[in-house]
């Protein structure tokens, strides 16, 4: 699966040199510290990381979701090679939001009205955006409804949110995102509330969807297994930054920044028995005060005097970028009993 | 296996289920309705060895937590029996049960609701202690406590803390002090780390492991997530709408499902490898867990299962042993 086949020209999505910070009770918290990334056409980029780690930030800015205390303090988002932000920009944003871009969110039982007919809700959005009369916006609604796999969608076009399951919803929010053919679609966490066989099915949707309407897709997760299925691209976040970007088979074959191996060797594999999982000791700094140089250092095992210095996100193959002083070097030993028990 | 047992009859299990059923009353419907009652869990046995982790498979409203509610004896059963270290406690009250709960004890979910976020770390892990009399005052305790917060991993100057200086897998070492502080034999782990971080939860997995060996404790691990279940334990039960469809050891399951709902479950988690990943074949069955309020006639899966015949329909199907120790639920497997 190539990559940049289809991404020639200009990108869709163009993210440059983003900071983002909240004024918070404890302090300006830097939520994202210089984040670029690039979407093509047709291309499914996997954001992952821990949380706090940004991924969900990214998401929001581009959505001009960031709302106070928030506040985008530098940097570029372009779609299509136009700026979003600025007075100009907040205009041209608010016509392709929702509509070239969409996005369904992690949890499915609060993001849609409890009062609303569900063919309300999807009708709302057609009406909106494309100018349908509410006979019209029914009509799509429900052959929306019936793409996204929901039985009996004429029926299900007058029932309200609780009458529908958790996957069902999700469904459903995923039908109010394609509602007006977005180009790109970023999914916050769309699987996370959900029990793994619904997972299962709704990834599937997903891969789909791509296929036949030719969507770009932003997935964030914390689950590498979900980016591992559908994902041609992954970045990495940590503490705000992205430390390590590629091809998604390359990540995961040979993660080069030491905590991206961490990540790996410390989830447990279904497919795998092993005795004792890699643990990344400590937690992620605090973003009131970042530590100077690498974010990592305080909890990597190859830190040296170089690390408090901050890396840069430097290519370390073609196609592969990692922020780190020592990248691809094998950071985690085969873990050993915890130092409690002598 | 940890003990290789020799050529004697097996040790007697620890904690022995036997034709659990739990009812749950729903609200009446309207003022003149009656309440209906659903089985929340029906005919659930299985045993739990010393020093052994049993892991609780199951997606939302199987019964996994209702399982665990019920062994502590939290809820009442309403048919079958709870045997613990020999004895019948399935009707165990009073002064008794009190004595009984020493040994066994619960680790919560969310470390985040689980503490009460006015009481320092050391009020927190000594109140297990006070309830059950066997300290007056916390300074009693002192030195025992400083030893459990060792144990767990947490910094010598965690005791006067309040939880919100800690983070969510502190909290859950917190959690788990807090629970090892009266030396239970067994513990019932909810979900023990499925609100945590990866790079957290693998820190609390391998202090559970440690604990295990060093402390020879035996562990009901009830969790959604199947990749966590294989890594920590020995034997693995799933459950499916409130009964269980198939117990085994834990590499016999994984490699060689029988039912054909466990088959799916396992199909259907991601594995983090891409080309392995995008090789596996998922099999995704329509249709969702049914309500147990009207239950299918029959085998609970029967309304999804590809392979369902008229006899699914008509009868439930009870566990039976396929080969040494691989118990399944099903009629055509």
């Amino acid at each position: 699966m190539s990559v940049s086949a289809n991404s020639t020209g200009t990108p869709l999505l163009e993210v440059e040199k983003l900071k983002v910070e909240f004024d918070t009770r404890r302090g300006l918290v830097q939520g994202l510290r210089g984040v670029t990334l690039s979407i093509g056409r047709g291309e499914t980029l996997g954001v992952v990381g821990e949380s706090g780690s940004g991924k969900s930030v990214t998401a929001q800015a581009v959505m001009g979701l960031i709302d106070l205390p928030g506040r985008i303090a530098s940097g570029d988002i372009r779609w299509k090679g136009r700026s979003l932000l600025g007075s100009d920009g907040e205009r041209y944003a608010r016509d392709i939001r929702g509509k070239e871009v969409a996005m369904v969110f992690q949890d499915p039982m609060t993001s849609l009205n409890p009062v609303l007919k569900i063919g309300t809700q999807i009708g709302e959005v057609l009406e909106r955006h494309l100018g349908m009369t509410r006979a019209q916006a029914r009509n799509r609604a429900e052959e929306l409804l019936a793409a996204v796999g929901i039985s009996a969608p004429g029926r299900r076009l007058d029932q309200y949110p609780h009458e529908f399951s958790g996957g069902m919803r999700q469904r459903v929010m995923i039908a109010m995102a394609i509602a007006c053919e977005p180009e790109l679609l970023i999914a916050d966490e769309p699987t996370t509330a959900l029990d793994v066989t619904i997972q299962a099915q709704i990834l599937e949707l997903l891969a789909e969807l791509q296929q036949s309407l030719g969507l770009s897709v932003v997935l964030i997760t914390h689950d590498l297994g979900v980016v591992a299925g559908l994902c041609h691209r992954v970045a990495v976040m940590y503490a705000g930054q992205i430390i390590e970007t590629g091809l998604a088979e390359d990540v995961f074959e040979r993660p080069a920044h030491p905590y991206t191996q961490g990540l790996l060797r410390s989830t447990p594999r279904l497919d795998e028995v092993s005795d004792r999982l890699v643990s990344i000791e400590g937690t992620p700094p605090n973003l009131v005060t970042p530590p100077e140089g690498c974010s990592f250092q305080q909890r990597c095992p190859l830190s040296g005097e170089a690390c408090r210095k901050a890396p840069k996100l430097e290519h370390i193959r073609p196609d592969a970028e990692a922020a780190c002083w020592r990248p691809s070097v094998p950071a985690w030993a085969t873990p050993l009993m915890s130092p409690t028990f002598p | 296996m940890l003990n290789p047992v020799p050529a004697q009859p097996p040790a007697p299990p620890l904690l022995s289920v036997q034709g659990l059923d739990v009812t749950y009353e729903t609200g009446a419907q309207g003022f003149w309705g009656r309440p209906k009652a659903f089985k929340a869990l029906e005919d659930i046995s299985f045993d739990l060895h010393p020093g052994e982790t049993l892991g609780l498979v199951g997606e939302s409203g199987s019964g996994k937590t209702t399982t665990g509610r019920a062994v502590l004896r939290r809820i009442t059963a309403s048919a079958g029996k709870i045997v613990f270290q020999g004895k019948d406690i399935t009707h165990t009250k009073g002064e008794a049960l009190r004595k009984l709960r020493r040994n066994m004890q619960l680790v919560f979910q969310d470390p985040y609701a689980s503490l009460n976020p006015r009481m320092r770390v050391i009020d927190l892990v000594a109140e297990p202690l006070l309830v059950h009399g066997l300290i007056r005052h916390v300074d009693e305790a002192r030195d025992r406590i400083t030893e459990l917060l060792r144990i767990v991993g947490l910094p010598a100057d965690a005791h006067d803390r309040f939880p919100h200086a800690f983070s969510g897998g502190q909290r859950q070492r917190i959690g788990i002090a807090r629970a090892l502080a009266l030396q239970p034999e067994f513990i019932v782990a909810d979900e023990p780390v499925s609100a945590l971080d990866v790079s957290v939860r693998a820190q609390v997995v391998n202090l559970m492991q440690d604990l295990q060996r060093e402390l020879g404790l035996s562990y009901l691990f009830i969790a959604h997530d199947l990749s966590v279940v294989r890594h920590i334990s020995h034997r693995v039960a799933i459950l499916y709408a409130g009964r269980m469809v198939e117990i085994a050891d834990r590499d016999d399951l994984y490699d060689h499902p029988i039912h054909p709902y466990t088959e799916a479950l396992l199909s259907a988690v991601p594995v983090p490898d891409p080309r392995t990943q995008r090789q596996r074949k998922r099999i995704v069955y329509g249709g969702e867990i049914p309500d147990l309020v009207n239950p299918p006639a029959g085998c609970r899966f029967s309304t999804r299962c590809p392979l369902a015949t008229e006899q699914c329909h008509k009868e439930a199907p009870k566990l039976s042993e396929r080969s040494a120790g691989h118990l399944v639920a099903c009629w055509n497997r």
